[in-house]
């Protein structure tokens, strides 16, 4: 058997129900695609989690890097206009 | 026999079966060859333990001697234990463990197929859950056969050996004797040869495409029924029945 170091990292999403969205449940180690679905379900989903899991080749994800976390995600902090909360609703709109 | 000795006995044969089964898988419990494989391998043998709780509920019941699920697993006798040989063989390696999986697996959910029609509700009702536990066992088997089998020169070899020294032991599965005949005449479980035609067609398929030669069928060992079993069979029961013998009543 090949050790762990040979078998590619897959990065699991697991949605819980109809409705929801698939969310990051953590990664595994599989030697191909099928094999990282059934991985996943094994290791993600033993207690009743999901009706329905992707796998994604870690490498193929691009990530932001920790060092553009400034100018990546620091300017949204101050535009509270962003918000739908800083807008006074007018009595008269009922269905908003 | 009576309708409700037939009844216990086949409960009994399948309870046995996936209680000691279960007991070889969980065996794998921190020597899978990866994290992912030792949480498969005991995930399955958590399932098999399951159904043979149920079952060995259910023969307890019919037998009417007062013995629970407990009694039968853990202070029976080896000669007292009526699983099938191919289920208490030892692990091996990676491969043997999975020709083991792939060869029952596929008579089990062929088994199971058929007792969802069993005249016994309890035993139809285990089978009608189980055959979807049993569904991934089987598919679990065949992906990982498929890999080794038709993977590098080494995989092959043992995934080849694997399944030649487990075999033999896949003859008695079909045997027939006075449970099956009766079982059959009171429609609670199927005929053994009813299931071979679909287990053959079915390992056949797999081992083609997984460019495994089918072993031929020469030795054929038996007596797993009758109490009769393997040499290492008594050193599972030690490990499977220690704690309870030496503390009877023990709980979590």
């Amino acid at each position: 058997m090949s050790s762990s170091g040979e078998w590619p990292l897959w990065e699991v999403f697991v949605r819980s129900r109809r409705g929801l969205s698939h969310t990051h449940a953590g990664s595994i180690h599989a030697a191909d695609a099928t094999m990282a679905l059934r991985n996943a379900r094994d290791v993600y989903t033993r207690r009743g989690e999901g009706s329905s899991i992707w796998v994604v080749p870690a490498s193929a994800i691009t990530a932001s890097s920790p060092d553009e976390k400034d100018p990546f995600f620091d300017p949204a902090a101050d535009k509270v206009y962003r918000h739908p909360t800083f807008y006074d609703i007018p009595d008269e709109v009922r269905n908003l | 026999m009576t309708e409700v000795e037939v009844r216990t006995a086949c409960a009994l044969r399948l309870g046995d079966d996936g209680l000691v089964l279960s007991h070889r898988l969980a065996e794998w419990a921190s020597r899978a060859p990866e994290l992912e494989e030792d949480v498969a391998l005991t995930n399955i043998a958590l399932d098999l333990l399951g159904q043979a709780r149920t079952l060995l509920t259910h023969a307890g019941g019919l037998e009417g001697r007062g013995r629970d699920e407990n009694d039968l697993a853990y202070l029976r006798e080896e000669r007292d234990f009526v699983n099938c040989l191919l289920v208490e063989q030892e692990n091996g390696d990676f491969g043997s463990t999975i020709a083991r999986q792939l060869l029952w697996s596929t008579y089990q959910l062929g088994l199971l197929e058929a007792l969802t029609r069993s005249t016994d509700s309890t035993l139809a009702a285990v089978a009608a859950k189980a055959v979807k536990e049993v569904a991934y066992h089987r598919d679990h088997a065949l992906q990982w056969t498929l890999r080794l089998g038709d993977g590098t020169e080494e995989s092959h070899r043992r995934m080849q050996a694997g399944l030649d020294r487990m075999w033999p032991f896949t003859a008695e599965l079909f045997e027939r004797d006075g449970v099956t005949a009766e079982a059959v005449a009171l429609g609670i479980g199927p005929d053994p040869d009813g299931l071979r035609p679909g287990w053959d067609a079915a390992v056949d398929a797999v081992l083609t495409e997984a460019t495994l030669r089918r072993p031929a069928d020469t030795w054929a060992p038996t007596g797993g029924r009758r109490g009769l079993h393997t040499e290492r069979f008594g050193h599972l029961l030690a490990e499977m029945q220690h704690l309870h013998r030496s503390h009877p009543g023990a709980r979590w």
